[in-house]
């Protein structure tokens, strides 16, 4: 079987995150072998087929997705028991590259759970990066006690000060990379903290790799619906490096294609 | 020793090589068309355009199986009207555009045809066998009536070569294909996907959230050069093979079989854009080492006795 195949799974355990976001952990052996970056399309029988990242690969045979609950399909996600089952296909997407020796990954709202497979692959590999956890308040900071688990700097950024770092995530990353010198940033969550970071790495001069959504329909690379610029985010992202970021800044932060194909403004 | 050229003349339209993207695969934006220009196709064809813009079906779209895959994309689409730009943006950089549309009534098949013909298009390539809409949306293949009616207003509408892209989903395609020449086609494109399904015995339902689905890819190959192979014996007008080209192979496959250019699909999905450039070498190193001059020559020779 290839991994493009639909597949039925059952969901192993559900973790609530904060008030609208839970974890679904599931066993499926392609899922087990994803790169940290790569997503799956969960599929909710008579309602969607949606693009969900990994937010745990393989640890101890078992997988997950951490969801958000934003409309319809993630709403019926959220809401899913033990024992359910739902569909997946995948994974799907290029995933993170390992580069840099002094990485900073910055992860805002549920861009950080599809952050925390790449934060443990650099700590096997003996990179040991910096890690700015962001979100709006303290109760919307994902993965917090995972992610302290395993790391020994981890910053926490919110927007109103309720915890950490009183700001935005990209304001934070500021002054990280004047005083630890990090020499690549890997980025996963709203595409204007995504814009911000990328500038900010511009100015300075430092390689960053983010993680990018658009409207996903086949995920494989053919239907066109995920298009930025020249590129796919199914298949040539979801990661994007510098030199493809610089490739699509008339259009990141401005202006996404819609399910027909149209350019509509993207969220400020 | 210079290289062999791969150019062909099809229906009037002189391509640096008789290659092209099948129409909905890769054709949502001018960047997207012109990368796959940039890789090595002759000409690229547009997604299906529309009247008024169009967002698909929900998910699931597209299932995996067996041999290809089964799409119900259910024609999303900016609309011709929004596409215009794009194909001038193409067009400012010469690259050879196909414009593929459908529609619901006559006078949107006149309409579309005179926007996108002003758009600066090369070609025409009529949808009239999606299998993903029904009736209502757009105008079905088997129906010889709506077939004769739809390719006469084309025609009238405008001046570029117009192509009619036929569905595999009847018992005889030649017959369509002769409506479609004795009222003015200037070529026919063999074949649109065959209908298909997936079910699912876990969940026990459909995977598609459509039902039914177009089948394409390798499993669609020999089905397609069997009406191109049929066609060839039937019509005088080029034809553009599609369905199921995966290597260089399948298109001299069809070549032989009559097809005078060849569309790729679903093979992008395993083999990326890269794909057009390996066809065309391909192609290039059958003709060099069987001692041909060009395309030309072995266009339907499978035929000769
Ligand atoms: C590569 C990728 C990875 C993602 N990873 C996660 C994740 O780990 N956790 C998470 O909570 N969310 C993730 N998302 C976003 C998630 O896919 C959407 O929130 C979800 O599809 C919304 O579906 P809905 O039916 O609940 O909402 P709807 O009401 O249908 O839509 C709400 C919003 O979600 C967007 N959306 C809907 N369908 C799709 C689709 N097929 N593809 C892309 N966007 C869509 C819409 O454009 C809209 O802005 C990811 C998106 C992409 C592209
Ligand atoms: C994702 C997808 C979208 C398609 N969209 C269209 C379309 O808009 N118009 C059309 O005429 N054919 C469409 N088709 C059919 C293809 O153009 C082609 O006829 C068919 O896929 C067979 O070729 P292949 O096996 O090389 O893919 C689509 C096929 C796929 C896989
Ligand atoms: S969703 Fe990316 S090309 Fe279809």
């Amino acid at each position: 079987m290839r991994r493009e195949v639909h597949r039925v799974v059952k969901v192993e355990e559900v973790k609530q995150e904060a008030k609208d976001v839970f974890t679904l952990y599931f066993k499926d052996n392609f899922c087990s072998s994803a790169s940290p970056g790569q997503f799956i399309m969960v599929w909710i029988p008579g309602v969607d087929e949606i693009p969900m990242s990994l937010s745990t690969i393989n640890q101890k045979g078992v997988s997950s997705i951490t969801v958000r609950s934003v409309g319809e399909a993630t709403r019926i996600l959220c809401e899913t028991k033990v024992g359910e089952k739902i569909g997946v296909r995948g994974p799907f997407g290029n995933g993170f590259t390992l580069k840099g020796s002094k990485p900073v990954l910055v992860g805002g709202g549920t861009g950080v759970p599809a952050l925390y497979p790449l934060a443990s692959k650099m700590l096997i590999s003996g990179i040991k990066p910096s890690f700015i956890l962001g979100a709006r308040n303290a109760e919307q900071l994902l993965f917090k006690d995972r992610l302290q688990e395993i790391l020994d700097d981890l910053i926490i950024s919110t927007d109103d000060g309720s915890l950490g770092f009183k700001g935005y995530a990209s304001e934070c990353l500021g002054r990280l990379i004047l005083e630890k010198k990090c020499d690549s940033i890997y980025t996963c969550g709203p595409e204007q903290m995504i814009v911000s970071i990328f500038k900010e790495a511009e100015r300075r001069n430092i390689f960053v790799q983010a993680s990018l959504e658009r409207y996903v329909k086949c995920a494989v690379g053919l239907c066109g619906s995920c298009g930025i610029g020249p590129f796919r985010v199914c298949k040539d992202g979801p990661v994007f490096d510098s030199i493809s970021l610089r490739a699509v800044m008339n259009e990141l932060g401005f202006k996404k294609m819609d399910p027909s194909g149209r350019l509509i403004p993207v969220e400020k | 020793m210079s290289q062999l050229s791969l150019a062909v003349e099809l229906a009037g339209l002189g391509l640096r090589n008789p290659t092209m993207n099948a129409a909905g695969v890769l054709g949502m934006s001018s960047y997207q068309l012109k990368r796959l220009y940039e890789s090595g196709a002759g000409a690229v064809v547009t997604k299906s355009l529309g009247r008024q813009p169009r967002n698909g079906h929900p998910n699931p779209t597209i299932v995996f199986v067996e041999g290809g895959v089964i799409n119900s994309m259910g024609l999303p689409n900016p609309s011709a009207e929004y596409f215009r730009d794009e194909i001038k943006r193409l067009k400012a950089e010469n690259i050879p555009v196909v414009a593929s549309f459908f529609a619901a009534s006559i006078e949107d098949f006149t309409y579309l045809a005179s926007i996108l013909t002003d758009a600066g298009a090369d070609a025409l390539e009529i949808n009239c066998s999606c299998p993903n809409v029904g009736r209502e949306k757009c105008m079905l293949e088997a129906d010889r009536e709506s077939l004769e009616k739809v390719t006469k207003a084309v025609r009238e509408a405008s001046s570029l070569p117009v192509f009619v892209k036929l569905t595999p989903n009847v018992a005889n395609i030649v017959e369509g294909a002769k409506i479609a020449e004795e009222n003015g086609a200037d070529g026919i494109t063999a074949v649109n996907t065959l209908k298909a399904l997936a079910v699912d015995i876990d969940l026990r339902k459909p995977i598609l959230s459509n039902i039914i689905g177009g089948l394409s890819g390798p499993a669609l190959k020999p089905v397609a050069l069997r009406c191109v192979w049929e066609l060839f014996e039937n019509i005088e007008i080029p034809i553009i093979g599609c369905g199921g080209v995966s290597y260089w192979r399948d298109a001299v496959e069809f070549l032989l079989c009559g097809a005078s250019a060849i569309q790729i699909g679903t093979a992008l999905m395993d083999h990326g854009v890269e794909l057009f450039k390996e066809v065309n070498e391909g192609i290039r190193r059958y003709l060099e080492e069987n001692g041909f001059r060009g395309v030309k020559d072995i266009v339907g020779l499978a035929h000769e006795t």
